[in-house]
């Protein structure tokens, strides 16, 4: 019996068909249970062998979905990985930046005879730049962090008069001090007033303001150490200590004193924070002492000499600055303006020596005290994107300066002419380009009157650039 | 000298002992990461957003208050790729705070966990302000939130460990959230794909590749190059010939030369939100897409 008839007679079977239809015997009917039981075991046989199949099927293909989907991820991870930041051997190079700048000047006064009356002239140029076009002090710097404690710059500049580098700050400070304090040592700007630690290439005006100049030298860079620590609070408030070899003005001589410990000392504090939407402030006070020995400057005597006199004593200066900026909603992408202000007290008390040198009356020694003070208030306003424009104003009061050998008579006020009572002022007008971050063009106008009787027009042209990493953006 | 150096002293002592208010605090560089902290933490973090949508994140100065928010942070929220490079290394360097230094678990760079688009061939100045690890804005298209999310919350956890817990749940409930919102926006954003439109900068380059728009131009002449007069009546000549179907610009952008090119081109001027903040609708994350897409499918009507 073939599978078809047996299919047939199993069906017919379940179909219920009576013996009496299809008429087969008891032999064929137990041969027939044989061969449906043999055909049903075939089959779960079968059906076994093709789940199994099924199942491995169904496994590779959920296997294949793993692999599909790590491949995914990896491919993804390659691509964030790959969009990262470069690797290579100079990776690891410092961030690196270069500052160009030129100058135009044109002035109604001899730049050689600038002197600021009133005031004992400082140890360094102040005066404004040479007459006609002439290059400014380029800049270097580099910084990066050192490790996960420390992080050092290194900002050189580059004059062109006498082709010398010199170090204008290059300082380590600390990164892993934690509850807001740090350290700084090396050479720095002294946080001695808000405009001291500004680099010139971000200097809103081409110069300084005449405070800083009379009571700073133009800027106080400190060899020394820093310790700042800024409040847990939500308004900022910051205090800080630095203690210097004393190597610039006020400090004195030149370089410095021969001496172990220290030669200045300056105390600062900053509070600062918004207010609306739209104005963010900063205030400072800061308090520098120093003790200068010899420090020296050269004056013309009643005779016409030359003579070189030095001051030995303390000098202490108290500076207060003040910031405001205002912004729409602090974006200053197209309009700001900038407040700032510094006033500056100094007192000193000592001894002065007249004609160290002994080339003309004679040297003589006698009390010297004095009490100064100074300030200016500038503005600037951005009022499209790319231009602003600017005023300052300063003031100087020599105020009350005493001289022991003049008041003993051994002298005459003649002979410190550069001492003899004056209050400087100046005006200055700018006005700048800024194409990009990275580049500024400005004309500057003034009409200074830091000379007893000489008033200088300046006129000045000047462009600043700045190469390499960004800058940062500074309060 | 030294009676004020001990008064300093007694100063610093007595506010260095003034109480921390949340389990983390948060200082976040843009909008979007501090309210994505906010969705994966809740009430487990305090979170200071140190700019809005209405600034330029590149164009931001290191002013007081932000240092004083730095210096208390427990975690650093940043974009990172030198979208903060102006003003981030101050507020990291000034702050005297070890823990949210680069490199430590407090300091976390979003764009690190995105795939970035637009990274320059040549680095030079000359092509403007660019960004030599490509574009930092990559909070637009959403794929990359949910990246971050991934990491942020792993990074939370990291930092607070006694909550992992809470963590993991917010997480997978955003996650889950984020999910059907994507694939919500994809399906409303169909009309969207081959759309030309013109930008302001090119901060919205993840929102395009995203949606399959095409950019046609941007208002800046090169990137962080304020639109001149000479640029845009050249787009206004490229829009005759081929229009554009909008000028988009980001809440913070002026929107004048937008709207000028608008009037000359006869184009629809689209402002988009940009970031959390930047609009009514943009309350958080969702709202952020909610009101862009809706404002962008505006002009397809």
């Amino acid at each position: 019996m073939n599978r078809p008839q047996v299919m047939a007679l199993a069906a017919a079977a379940a179909l219920g068909m009576s013996q009496s239809a299809i008429a087969v015997s008891d032999e064929e009917l137990k041969d027939l249970r044989a061969q449906v039981r043999e055909m049903k075991l075939d089959y779960e046989k079968r059906i076994d062998a093709l789940e199994r199949r099924l199942q491995q099927a169904e496994a590779a293909a959920g296997k294949a979905q793993v692999a599909a989907g790590k491949a995914e991820s990896t491919a993804s991870q390659a691509a964030i990985q790959a969009s990262n930041r470069p690797t290579g051997e100079n990776a690891m190079n410092p961030g690196v930046s270069l500052i160009l700048n030129g100058i135009y000047s044109n002035l109604s006064q001899d730049p050689n005879g600038f002197r600021i009356n009133g005031f004992v002239p400082t140890l360094g140029e102040v005066g404004p730049p040479a007459r006609g076009l002439s290059l400014g002090e380029s800049e270097l710097a580099f910084a990066a962090n050192i490790d996960h404690h420390f992080r050092g710059t290194l900002i050189a500049s580059i004059s062109p008069d006498n082709n010398s580098a010199a170090i204008e700050e290059g300082y380590i400070q600390t990164l892993s001090l934690s509850n807001g304090f740090t350290l700084k040592a090396g050479r720095f700007f002294s946080a001695v007033g808000y405009q001291n630690q500004i680099h010139a290439h971000a200097w809103d005006f081409a110069d300084t303001p005449l405070a800083s100049k009379v009571f700073l030298g133009n800027r106080l860079a400190e060899d020394g150490v820093q310790l700042r620590w800024v409040a847990p609070t939500e308004l900022y408030f910051d205090v800080g200590l630095e203690l210097g070899r004393g190597r610039q003005f006020p400090g004195g001589p030149d370089g410095g004193r021969n001496k172990n410990g220290f030669g200045s000392s300056n105390l600062f504090t900053h509070a600062g924070g918004d207010v609306g939407a739209s104005t963010a402030w900063q205030a400072g006070l800061s308090y520098l002492s120093t003790s200068p020995r010899d420090r020296s400057y050269n004056d013309p005597d009643a005779t016409g000499t030359t003579v070189s006199n030095s001051f030995s004593g303390r000098s202490r200066l108290w500076v207060l600055d003040g910031i405001l900026k205002w912004a729409p909603n602090r974006n200053n992408t197209y309009t700001s303006f900038k407040l700032q202000a510094e006033y500056f007290r100094r007192s000193e008390n000592g001894s002065l020596r007249y004609d160290t040198a002994a080339a003309s009356l004679g040297t003589q020694t006698g009390g010297f005290t004095s009490r100064q003070s100074g300030w200016y208030l500038q503005g600037v306003y951005q009022f499209v994107p790319q231009w602003r424009v600017g005023y300052r104003y300063d003031r100087l009061n020599s105020g009350a300066t005493s001289l022991g050998a003049v008041d003993s008579g051994v002298l005459a006020a003649a002979d410190f002419p550069v001492l003899a009572h004056y209050t400087p002022t100046r005006h200055t007008l700018m006005a700048d380009w800024n194409p990009s971050e990275f580049s500024r063009i400005r004309l500057q106008l003034a009409r200074d009157q830091s000379r007893l009787g000489a008033t200088d027009h300046q006129v000045l042209l000047q462009y600043i650039m700045s190469l390499g990493a960004h800058g940062a953006h500074k309060f | 000298m030294e009676s004020i150096f001990k008064l300093v002293i007694a100063v610093a002592a007595a506010l260095a002992a003034l109480p921390a208010f949340a389990a983390i605090n948060v200082f976040a560089c843009e909008p979007e990461w501090g309210a994505l902290a906010q969705e994966l933490a809740g009430d487990g973090v305090s979170v200071y957003t140190g700019t809005t949508a209405l600034q330029d994140p590149h164009r931001i100065e290191a002013r007081p208050s932000l240092i004083a928010r730095v210096r208390s942070a427990d975690l650093v929220i940043c974009t990172g790729a030198d979208l903060e490079v102006g003003w981030l290394p101050l507020l990291l360097t000034q702050s005297g705070n070890a823990k949210i230094q680069p490199g430590s678990p407090g300091f976390f760079e979003a764009s690190l966990y995105a795939a970035k688009i637009e990274i320059p061939k040549i680095v030079d100045r000359s092509l403007g302000d660019i960004h030599p690890s490509g574009n930092p804005h990559i909070h637009l298209d959403p794929r990359n939130i949910a990246k971050v999310a991934n990491e942020l919350s792993e990074r939370l956890i990291r930092l607070d460990p006694a909550n992992a817990d809470v963590y993991k749940t917010r997480a997978a409930s955003f996650q889950e959230r984020w999910r059907a919102a994507v694939q919500r926006w994809e399906q409303q954003a169909a009309r969207l794909r081959g759309v030309p439109i013109v930008v302001y900068h090119r901060d919205l380059s993840y929102l395009i590749n995203w949606l399959g728009l095409r950019e046609a131009g941007s208002l800046e002449p090169k990137p962080g190059i304020p639109p001149t007069p000479s640029h845009l009546s050249e787009i206004v000549e490229r829009m005759r010939r081929e229009p554009a179907k909008a000028i988009v610009y980001s809440a913070y952008n002026d929107p004048r030369a937008a709207e000028f090119l608008s009037e000359r081109a006869r184009i629809p001027a689209v402002m988009l939100p940009f970031t959390v903040g930047g609009s009514d609708r943009a309350r958080d994350l969702f709202g952020l897409f909610d009101d862009t897409l809706a404002r962008l499918l505006a002009t397809v009507k």
